[in-house]
């Protein structure tokens, strides 16, 4: 075999063997892109959707509140970090991860550029959207590059209060007064499908499916991890005595799980190419907190060039 | 999307300047130092302050070691009560805060 | 010269109430001034340690305002404190409720309150009051973490660039004319003082300017002069910033009052 080869064969059979792929290690070039890109656009996401939420931290209705949304917030920055952490082994660096997403050349979860209109949707991306990703780290605390596994138990660990203190936000608005059980209602009826999409297209539609499944990146496909989440969602609407956004959710006894709806796609790819109500302010907002925080790094650059002067002064 | 502006271009011209540090935390007595992720500070002693916030924000830690990581030379195969106890008053980091009816499974 | 005695304890519980309230209003509106900074500020790590900071005086706000419930057992809570009374019943001191700025203006402010803070708590942790002396020794915790950052943060802006030590100057001249007010004492303060509950806030006046004249001269920057003051945040007497930050604040809760969140 020639060296080439043997690498390949090297690297196919540790992922072969549910072994983890750690930074040195050689890995084909393909390997690491899709890594990055991955990771990099799940970093993006935690990132950006710091601001639907933050977007009612200063409106928070109870002192509680306030600070349990405070702390949620925090952990997504938190969870970016890992992330940027993880993605920063493959030989790329956060503030290049940055800029391809201040440029538009990376992604982050489209369901970030719908608004927040309530305080109810708060409760609603906190079950939901955290729900629906949670269902997604589970799976990829399996996957098969090491930092970026690590990584995922982590976050599934600190994620566990999050899912829950949005339902439970639920909880109490849907046992609450008239006008709140309706605003819980709208924000279940905005925030279902939008969640649903998260696990991106059909399996037969979706572009990096295939290749991933093989390298470990995905261990679950899309559908089924959307089956996942419809199936542990639909019992969870009930206990809330909210009406079901998706009339054909209905058990399925023979297949042991839940029926769908047909999901409308047409918007998915709408909002995702920049037709969502937030898709320019979410960027902005970033860029913007980007550039006036430029004095401040250059100006920890700076102090620190001088303290290196100094004691170099003082050594010799 | 924005275009290329005066801001932008000195963004990208002072984008590296803060160190990369890996973490390593003891999370328990009688446990080794493990190692959690890394960060990005101007010098040690920041990078242990963020340590602190970012990596021990449910106060899983009583020591935190910190090294940059161009001094980490691989195979190619303190702190004060101030730092801990601030987190101890944060329940509701924990899912066992929330009370949710015994139906709702696994959550 | 004990009037207190003489008034009976109600009365001693009311005065400890305003005076729990007063320090729960201080911690609420920086903690929210604090909380603005979530997803803006300078970088990643940076925007974790400003919330962990804010994080620390919303529950700093909810133990104070937790005892004034208790004191006024009347059924009023936290949220009924912090959520329903207006700009006029508002007793926080001024430097808390400026807008939060650019980042040097909020470090500074922060360097200026930490610092007093690390002596007013330690002060309160000898109150004769056991729920105060509580706060205060796990509040102070805290509060030596929070100057720890505030004083690396104003050495480096004060020692990074031109921009970076002109802005941290201007913050500190807009800021310096709230300062005498930390050290004043009304009449309900100085009864409180009187009884070992209160702190005489007095007498942290020459050690805080010690402190901080030290730290800004370290960093190259320069102490201002006491050409103005602004005060009358405990009688309620407010910048036009209160208004609409409880306006934010209380807007959910106000909309429909009375019920569970």
């Amino acid at each position: 075999m020639t060296d080439a080869a043997e690498q390949i064969s090297h690297f196919e059979s540790i992922i072969s063997m549910d072994q983890c792929i750690e930074p040195k290690d050689w890995m084909p070039e393909a390997y690491r892109k899709n890594l990055i890109r991955q990771i990099s656009q799940h970093a993006h996401s935690e990132i950006i959707g710091m601001q639907p939420e933050g977007n009612w931290l200063t409106r928070a209705p109870s002192l509680r509140r306030k600070a349990v949304l405070l702390s949620k917030i925090q952990d997504e920055g938190g969870h970016g970090l890992y992330l940027y952490s993880a993605a920063e082994t493959l030989g790329i660096s956060r503030e290049e991860m940055i800029d391809a997403l201040q440029t538009g050349e990376a992604k982050y979860a489209s369901i970030f550029n719908y608004p927040t209109q309530t305080w109810a949707d708060v409760g609603a991306i906190g079950w939901l959207v955290d729900g629906a990703a949670i269902v997604n780290q589970i799976s990829l605390q399996r996957n098969s590059y090491g930092p970026y596994a690590r990584a995922m138990v982590r976050i599934c660990k600190e994620e566990s209060f999050h899912q829950r203190q949005g339902y439970e936000i639920m909880l109490t608005l849907s046992r609450g007064s008239e006008k709140q059980i309706q605003v819980a209602q709208d924000a279940l009826d905005r925030f279902y499908w939008p969640s649903l999409m998260m696990f991106g297209p059909h399996d037969s539609e979706s572009a990096h499916s295939a290749r991933s499944m093989a390298w470990k990146i995905k261990r679950e496909t899309n559908d089924d991890l959307r089956q996942k989440f419809v199936d542990q969602t639909a019992p969870q609407i009930q206990i809330l005595g909210l009406r079901h956004p998706d009339p054909k959710c209905i058990w399925d006894p023979e297949r042991g799980h839940y029926d769908m709806g047909e999901i409308n796609w047409e918007e998915f790819y709408s909002v995702i190419n920049g037709n969502g109500h937030c898709n320019r302010q979410r960027l902005e907002h970033h860029i913007d907190a980007h550039e006036e925080g430029a004095w401040v790094r250059e100006a920890m650059q700076s102090y620190h060039e001088k303290k290196k002067q100094q004691s170099y002064a003082k050594a010799s | 999307m924005r275009q290329c502006n005066h801001d932008r271009v000195r963004f990208i011209m002072t984008k590296a300047h803060l160190e990369l540090f890996e973490v390593f935390i003891r999370s328990r007595r009688g446990l080794d130092h493990k190692h959690v992720g890394s960060l990005h500070a101007e010098d040690p002693a920041q990078a242990l302050e963020y340590a602190r916030d970012t990596y021990t924000r449910c106060s899983e830690g009583v020591s935190i070691w910190v090294a940059k990581s161009s001094d980490i030379c691989a195979s190619q195969e303190a702190d004060a009560e101030s730092f801990y106890d601030p987190s101890d008053d944060k329940p509701y980091r924990h899912s066992s805060y929330y009370h949710l009816p015994d139906e709702v499974d696994n959550m | 010269m004990n009037n207190a005695d003489l008034q009976g304890p109600s009365s001693r519980n009311q005065q400890v109430m305003q005076y729990a309230i007063r320090l729960g209003d201080d911690a609420l509106v920086l903690g929210h001034r604090l909380s603005e900074w979530s997803s803006k500020a300078p970088f990643l790590e940076e925007d974790l340690a400003l919330s962990n900071v804010a994080l620390d005086y919303i529950g700093r706000a909810r133990m104070f305002y937790g005892y004034a419930s208790e004191l006024a057992a009347d059924g009023r809570t936290e949220d009924d404190f912090a959520y329903t009374r207006n700009e006029r019943e508002f007793q926080n001191l001024l430097i808390h409720e400026l807008p939060k700025g650019d980042f040097a203006f909020t470090m500074v402010r922060q360097l200026i309150v930490d610092i007093f803070n690390t002596h007013f708590l330690h002060q309160l942790e000898q109150s004769s009051d056991q729920t105060l002396s509580g706060v205060a020794a796990k509040a102070i915790k805290e509060t030596r973490y929070h100057l720890r950052r505030s004083r690396e943060w104003i050495t480096r802006l004060g020692g990074g660039t031109e921009e970076s030590q002109q802005r941290t100057q201007k913050a500190l001249n807009s800021l310096w004319g709230y300062t005498p007010e930390l050290f004043e004492l009304d009449e309900l303060e100085q009864q409180l003082c009187n009884n070992n509950i209160g702190v005489n806030n007095t007498l942290l006046s020459a050690i805080w300017h010690q402190q901080i004249a030290d730290i800004l001269t370290e960093a190259g920057l320069t102490v201002p002069e006491n050409s103005w003051t602004v005060k009358g945040g405990r009688s309620g007497y407010h910048t036009e910033n209160l208004g609409h930050l409880l306006t934010e604040l209380q807007f959910v809760h106000r909309s429909m009052p009375g019920l569970e969140w």
